[in-house]
């Protein structure tokens, strides 16, 4: 639905603009294609009511309607909007002065708290904390089990004291060995529990109490529907939380959820999580999400991957290449390799602009992340002289390339094929020209 | 609706285990003297009631969008008010436009009048958008084979743990678990406190071992020491991730390999607290695990699973069973009606 938001309401505003002008009622049925849109997003229905009203106001002010392209205006002015509801700049936890930073983790069961303590854990430790970890679920079966394996991974310490004794008193224990141990951090882990459930929130209460955290963080699952605004509004009544860490935002939830409880609470989303991984979970960047939910992508977030992976020298040096067409495919396996570090190739492609509807097609003709192994093979099996030009490459050379990479000539003749393209459209790429994506993506097959 | 009425084909010689229910409300209602069905239908009103005093307990009384009076007077702000209370019940917008407009056009027509009518019109729409026949489990199969699937935290193996445990005392099965979640930490240690407690068997593998192995070995168990019920847990995983649907998929070939007609019953379940996305999840999980049944979970918080309606409306999948709190007994068998009256807030 909401990947095509931007084309229906370009849609719907420029079958009109052959009129002339808009007029209030083409508006008001721009409107309902919102509404129709947030709702199916799982934005909160009263959110999506005042969201509505205020646009519209806009789209019906001053200039909007006669300009030349008003579908393209009103799509600005819901990514604005919607850029506003989500709420200002990203922020950061906040910091002890002295001490451990404790950050206090509360959520409903099955948002994915235990995971979120774990990923948060390595984030905090990749940024050079030393980070522990308090089991205090003694409610679920395994839950402290699942902490002590998962912070293993993460490189933290966890504090626990098994389940018979009482979380309040296992936090302010915890909290003990931070302070004595020289811990930077200390995230404590909490049960899943209802908002509705009073003797659970007495007891998220008190540990809030005993153990005076810098930050509460909401765990909130991204798939979740209406009932997201009762539960903020609940756990912010109780335990007055900082943030939010949004989680399974690795599906195709549009995340609605998280839009209204940032529009009804104030709370700003602090982290995401991204996908099975744990080092996946990321600062989140309010002003972007905007643009995710109306289907224009996710530029910033990619390119900021993309530096993460690459050192800048390289890439001036790449970019020279490209637009010589002198890139080859030595250059294109060490590209094609920082692309991958960057995550499944899904994750990457789906943060790219235009790819919202190509995103579909893709997930059926599959970007196979084996089908790049199979490539990386092929090129390896190369001589470097062939890999710096590839047209060396004859019969008997395809023939042994195929053997050396498993692989069958046919395979080997499509690489070098489709290499050639690439290059060409990367060249017009680095002129500031837009390959349909579609052809690109045959490119990259 | 009882747990009779939903699960079929119970393998004879093992009724006598009912009676060792330690839940004296477990207890089965046979029909009256005069072969009617009025023993089971005060017995459903006290369920009703319980289920109703269950769900209703904390939420914010929805009367302010439903309230008795809604039907008093029929106008287009009657219409918004109760669309409003759809969505916000997370039927979602297309299943609310298509129930409402259905009421409205029947209210307009004359075919209903009068405000309670109305009110029971819409029950029965929204009952029939639930299932227009009432949800079955077989288990003419020995040993039948249930899969559980979902994406992270909707509460499988908490659903197993109860769903176990109910075949067990209530009909006397024998049961085995299988922990095929061998991906998530601690998943199989957690499924292994809940055979404890129930007293079913459990056949596991090693933590990050193939899923596919556990449930082969888990059949062949089953086979060998003919038990009646194995049930399979499967790791949380998002729809979205092709290669471990395609793991789901291939656990799945395995259990037909090992044993035909494998798995035999295929339940999603689902978070109530879940918005819109429930239907993709259900429509991919559909075409990769070929699911049979939804078990709609934590109906004990303020979120009322309207998504259920919109998944069983769209996609012909049929709510099973429902989970309104931590208890064994809080799974429940599903009952349209009553589920439409809850929705509502009645």
């Amino acid at each position: 639905m909401f990947d095509q938001l931007s084309d229906r309401l370009q849609e719907t505003l420029s079958e009109v603009r052959s009129r002339g002008k808009l007029t209030e009622a083409d508006v008001d049925k721009a409107m309902r294609e919102i509404r129709l849109a947030l709702l199916e997003a799982d934005v909160n229905f009263k959110v999506v009511k005042r969201f509505t009203a205020q646009v519209k106001e806009r789209c019906l002010g001053a200039g909007v309607l006669d300009s030349l392209n008003p579908g393209q205006q009103v799509v600005k002015i819901v990514d604005s909007e919607l850029a506003a509801l989500m709420g200002g700049a990203s922020r950061d936890l906040a910091v002890a002065s002295s001490g451990p930073t404790v950050i206090l983790m509360a959520g409903l069961q099955g948002s994915g708290k235990t995971t979120a303590c774990a990923k948060l854990a390595k984030h905090l430790g990749d940024d050079g904390k030393k980070v522990g970890l308090v089991a205090c679920d003694t409610q679920r079966p395994a839950a402290v089990e699942q902490l002590v394996t998962m912070g293993k991974r993460a490189g933290a310490t966890v504090f626990e004291q098994g389940t018979d004794r009482d979380p309040v008193e296992i936090a302010e224990w915890g909290l003990g060995q931070a302070r004595s141990q020289g811990i930077d951090a200390l995230i404590i882990d909490t049960a899943g529990r209802l908002h509705v459930d009073e003797l659970l929130m007495d007891q998220l209460v008190a540990i809030r109490k005993r153990t005076k955290p810098h930050n509460v963080l909401l765990v909130l699952d991204a798939m979740t529907g209406q009932d997201a605004v009762n539960v903020a509004e609940s756990f912010a009544e109780r335990v007055e939380f900082d943030g939010v860490v949004l989680t399974k935002l690795d599906g195709d939830a549009r995340g609605g959820a998280a839009l209204s409880v940032k529009a009804v609470s104030g709370k700003p989303i602090l982290y995401a999580s991204t996908g099975e991984r744990i080092e996946q979970l990321e600062r989140f960047h309010p002003e972007r999400m905007a643009s995710r939910i109306l289907g224009m992508g996710d530029v910033l977030s990619l390119i900021e991957k993309a530096e993460e992976v690459s050192d800048a020298d390289q890439a001036a040096e790449l970019e020279r290449k490209i637009r010589k067409q002198q890139f080859t495919l030595e250059d294109f396996l060490t590209q094609m390799k920082q692309v991958r570090k960057m995550g499944p190739l899904q994750n990457v492609l789906g943060m790219m602009p235009g790819m919202g509807k190509a995103m579909k097609q893709i997930r059926q003709i599959d970007v196979d992340d084996r089908e790049l192994d199979r490539l990386e093979a092929i090129i390896l099996s190369m001589t470097p002289a062939e890999r710096a030009n590839p047209t060396l490459i004859d019969g008997s050379r395809r023939k042994r390339i195929a053997r050396g990479s498993g692989t069958t000539v046919q395979a080997v003749n499509q690489l070098v094929k489709q290499f050639g393209q690439m290059r060409k459209m990367m060249a017009q790429l680095a002129q500031g020209k837009m390959p349909d994506p579609a052809q690109l993506m045959k490119g990259m097959r | 609706m009882e747990w009779e009425d939903l699960i079929h084909n119970v393998p004879s010689g093992s009724s006598q285990g009912a009676s060792a229910t330690g839940d004296p409300s477990a207890a089965r209602i046979p029909p009256g003297p005069d072969g009617s069905d009025e023993g089971r239908a005060a017995q459903r009103g006290g369920r009703f009631a319980r289920l109703r005093e269950r769900l209703s307990k904390s939420r914010q009384a929805l009367s302010a969008e439903l309230s008795a009076s809604l039907f008093d007077k029929l106008d287009e702000e009657t219409w918004e008010r109760l669309e409003e209370a759809l969505i916000v019940a997370d039927v979602g917008a297309k299943a609310t436009a298509e129930v409402v407009g259905r009421l409205e056009q029947e209210v307009v027509s004359g075919e209903v009048s009068g405000p309670e009518a109305t009110r029971e019109r819409l029950i029965e729409l929204l009952a029939e958008l639930a299932g227009a026949t009432a949800p079955r489990i077989d288990l003419a199969e020995t040993p039948t084979v249930i899969m559980v699937v979902g994406v992270n935290g909707t509460g499988k193996t908490t659903t197993i743990g109860k769903l176990a445990a109910v075949l067990k005392e209530r009909f006397g099965l024998s049961v085995i678990v299988a922990a095929a979640d061998t991906y998530r930490a601690a998943a199989i240690e957690q499924l292994e406190v809940w055979a404890q407690r129930s007293g079913t068997e459990i056949v596991r593998g090693n933590s990050g071992g193939d899923p596919g192995a556990v449930v082969f070995d888990a059949i062949a168990a089953a086979e060998a020491r003919g038990t009646d019920v194995v049930i399979v847990d499967t790791a949380g995983r998002l729809h979205t991730h092709d290669n471990l649907m395609e793991e789901l998929a291939k656990v799945r070939r395995v259990a037909a390999n090992r044993l035909e007609g494998a798995p035999h019953e295929t339940l999603i379940v689902i978070d109530a607290t879940t918005g819109q996305n429930g239907l993709r999840q259900a429509r991919a999980f559909a075409e990769t695990a070929g699911v049979t049944g939804v078990a709609l979970t934590k109906l004990d918080g303020t979120a009322r699973g309207g998504i259920a309606l919109a998944i069983a409306g769209e996609l012909g999948i049929p709510v099973k069973m429902i989970g309104v709190g931590e208890g064994v007994e809080d799974l429940r068998p599903f009952d349209a009606e009553e589920f439409a009256r809850a929705l509502l807030d009645e």
